[in-house]
């Protein structure tokens, strides 16, 4: 059974290459058929195997297919191979079967597109990158997997490319997680030639035995590696592109930008962990990272008025939780909330999807208002997959995610309680922005016409969902709530479990409580502010408008890089390099006349052009000798 | 050498067509010659087979001009090489 992993990723790409070739051949159903059907079996194999790995795990809890050696080349021999692990596993599981419920989703969202068939490409296209990222047993062929989904982000923001601000909006995506790529690439690289193997186990475990805690080359790798995974995962400094990625369809964006390709980061120092061990002072940068851009976009989330921004400025919000959690050394617990994540924000995405399709693409959440009775799915969804973004107790997955990385932000390994408070602060905020948002979509008075789309395949994706982001949390209990840590035991294999710590540190129970209070002083404020109490118009004020551009970073990077560049392009449009490139082309012109000059069409001519031509040869032949 | 001096002089200076094939084949048989030669001289039978080959192959280069020739005679009514100098640069 286990030798059907190549299937995994193999299926998807399969049917993107059937759907691109053939695409604008085959008929709608065919071709939803072939989109959501390989995503399907994709799905299938991936559970079928899960439950084989689980039943009789295999020797050393991982398994390695080697399918064929990439290439060979001067002692080089990455090869096309997989690995599988818990960790992969658990991956697997959400890629796939979040996919599929989201592939679902798009037969409907998309019926009436005239790309629809390019979409289906492009998604499974994008699917099959993403398994090749995380099932990829080398750097190489991970590398291969993370351009493959940042091209299929690109390819997918700019899906309705007739508009030019979401042609911009996709090379701004690009262009950003470019700088972060060339980072990765140059640690790739260090590890290549310092290491002299890519294959990433070996890779680790050499790392391991050969560099000391906190050398150089450690800290340098482990650095360009985050360099890499910040530009994937919309961290701070390079976190501009994924507000403006909500140009494409709403279904990229559940898929891409929130549940999957976005935790690429999180999972590469996952896998990497060791290397960021060996890097104290990296690892306290993640963390940093991730709590600065976890409070920066939360604050930012609370002044947009665009529905889905404020699920990007969330979704940036929550890997800040998972790279916090990366940064204190709670590895599982960076895992777990990236599962719960990817249930409760794509039920959050595909819901704002039903509603902007309801009000025919209207983003806008002042011009939204008493939805409630008019799409009860979507509210249902809005309501569960708020809560479990904002961490109501005890009944929703976002709840035990969350409170895990807030305790281990004090309890971890390298925690402190600056994370705490970090974390706390940022729970008041996500549970404020939240029901902001559910009250000025669903509540108030009626300000458009809605039109209920009625159709199994909004209801069968929006209901799994729910109820995963209800009963996701239950796999991983902590041990203070009588429950076991199912998912943390299983992965500690892969990722180190964290030891308890002596009475210096805050319990557990006292995190949840303070957590189960910052939700409530969230939806407190939301209500003061935003409920039925309040004028629910827009404000204007210079720190909402600070915080709506978000904190003015894309204005601050204009100044500083685009600007120059733009300055120095305008002055040395004529300089003294293209007089050297036109002398050039003037050259080629003159030597073409005097050339054009010789054929005269006269045959005599030229044999006498072929004689003289030989008797210049022979000489310059006999005077050489 | 000679031989193949009156070939290529034929060649540059007369205009009709037949006359330019017939100095190709001067030059033709001047290298043959040159094969010979040098066959004897040395003792090696390789030049007598080249020249078998040129005999073949000066052969087929003759059907080949004379059909262009009469192609050309067809086409513009004419002999002279000169006349039809329509490519030009």
């Amino acid at each position: 059974m286990l030798s059907l992993l190549w299937l995994i990723p193999a299926l998807p790409l399969a049917s993107a290459a059937v759907l691109a070739l053939f695409g604008t051949k085959l008929s709608h159903r065919l071709a939803a058929f072939l989109g959501v059907g390989s995503i399907g079996c994709s799905a299938m194999v991936a559970i079928l195997i899960a439950a084989n790995f689980l039943s009789s795990p295999p020797p050393g809890n991982h398994v390695v297919q080697h399918l064929w050696t990439w290439m060979n080349v001067g002692g080089l021999t990455p090869e096309i191979g997989f690995y599988f692990d818990p960790v992969t596993l658990l991956m697997v599981l959400v890629i796939t079967f979040v996919g599929f419920l989201i592939h679902l989703y798009s037969t409907e969202y998309m019926r009436d597109d005239k790309g629809f068939s390019r979409f289906f490409a492009y998604m499974n296209l994008f699917v099959a990158a993403m398994l090749t990222l995380v099932l990829a047993n080398n750097f190489l062929l991970l590398y291969l997997g993370w351009e493959g989904v940042g091209l299929c982000s690109f390819l997918l923001i700019g899906f309705w490319y007739e508009d030019p601000a979401n042609v911009r909006a996709a090379n701004k995506a690009f262009f950003v997680t470019r700088v972060g790529d060339t980072a990765m690439v140059i640690g790739l690289f260090l590890i290549a030639t310092r290491l002299h193997t890519l294959d990433i186990q070996e890779a680790v475990q050499r790392a391991a035995a050969e560099w000391p805690v906190g050398s150089g080359v450690a800290i340098a790798a482990a650095a360009l590696l985050l360099g890499g995974a910040v530009g994937k995962s919309a961290q701070l400094p390079l976190q501009t592109w994924l507000p403006d990625a909500m140009a494409g369809p709403t279904p990229t964006s559940a898929l891409i930008h929130a549940a999957t390709m976005v935790t690429a980061g999180v999972y590469l120092i996952a896998r990497t962990h060791v290397l960021f061990s060996l890097a104290p002072s990296v690892q306290m940068a993640v963390a940093v990272i991730g709590a600065a851009t976890m409070l920066m976009s939360a604050f930012s989330a609370i002044a947009q008025s665009d529905v889905k921004r404020v699920l990007a400025y969330s979704t940036m919000s929550q890997i800040g939780y998972m790279f916090m959690a990366l940064g204190v050394g709670a590895w599982s617990a960076a895992m777990f909330h990236f599962m719960t994540h990817a249930f409760f924000k794509a039920l959050l995405f595909l819901a704002a999807g039903v509603v902007i399709q309801a009000l025919h693409h209207e983003q806008d959440m002042f011009r939204m208002g008493g939805l409630r009775k008019h799409l009860p799915l979507a509210f249902w969804s809005f309501v569960i997959g708020g809560s479990a973004l904002s961490g109501l107790p005890l009944v929703t997955a976002g709840f035990f995610s969350k409170d895990l990385i807030i305790w281990q932000a004090w309890a971890g390994p390298n925690g402190s309680a600056w994370f705490w408070i970090a974390g706390i602060l940022g729970a008041i905020l996500t549970s404020f922005y939240t029901y902001r948002m559910i009250l000025l979509v669903f509540y108030g008075p009626e300000k458009s016409h809605a039109t209920n789309t009625k159709s199994l395949a909004f209801a069968i994706p929006l209901g799994t969902l729910c109820v995963l982001s209800v009963v996701g949390g239950y796999i991983n209990i902590p041990a203070d709530f009588g429950g076991t840590p199912l998912l943390s035991k299983f992965l500690s294999g892969v990722l180190p479990s964290i030891e308890r710590e002596g009475a210096a540190s805050i319990t557990e129970l006292g995190t949840t409580l303070s957590a189960s209070a910052a939700f409530l002083v969230g939806l407190a404020f939301a209500y003061l502010l935003y409920g039925p109490l309040k004028a629910r118009t827009r404000r204007d004020d210079p720190l909402l408008r600070f915080l709506y551009s978000g904190w003015g970073i894309d204005w601050l990077y204009d100044k500083v890089f685009v600007a120059p560049v733009r300055f120095v392009a305008g002055k040395s449009t004529t300089d003294l390099v293209d007089y050297i490139y036109t002398g050039i082309a003037k050259l080629a012109l003159l030597g073409n006349t005097a050339l054009g000059l010789t054929q005269t069409g006269r045959l005599r001519w030229y044999a006498m052009g072929i004689a003289l031509g030989f008797v210049v040869l022979f000489a310059v032949a006999v005077l050489i000798r | 050498m000679t031989l193949f001096a009156l070939g290529l002089i034929g060649l540059l200076t007369r205009r009709n067509l037949i006359f330019t094939l017939m100095s190709v084949e001067v030059m033709l048989n001047a290298s043959g010659l040159a094969f010979i030669a040098g066959s004897y001289q040395w003792g090696q039978p390789d030049g007598q087979i080249m020249f078998v080959f040129i005999l073949a192959m000066a052969a087929a280069e003759v059907s080949v001009g004379l059909a262009l020739v009469l192609q050309f005679q067809r086409r513009i009514p004419s002999l002279d090489a000169d006349k039809a100098s329509e490519m030009r640069g």
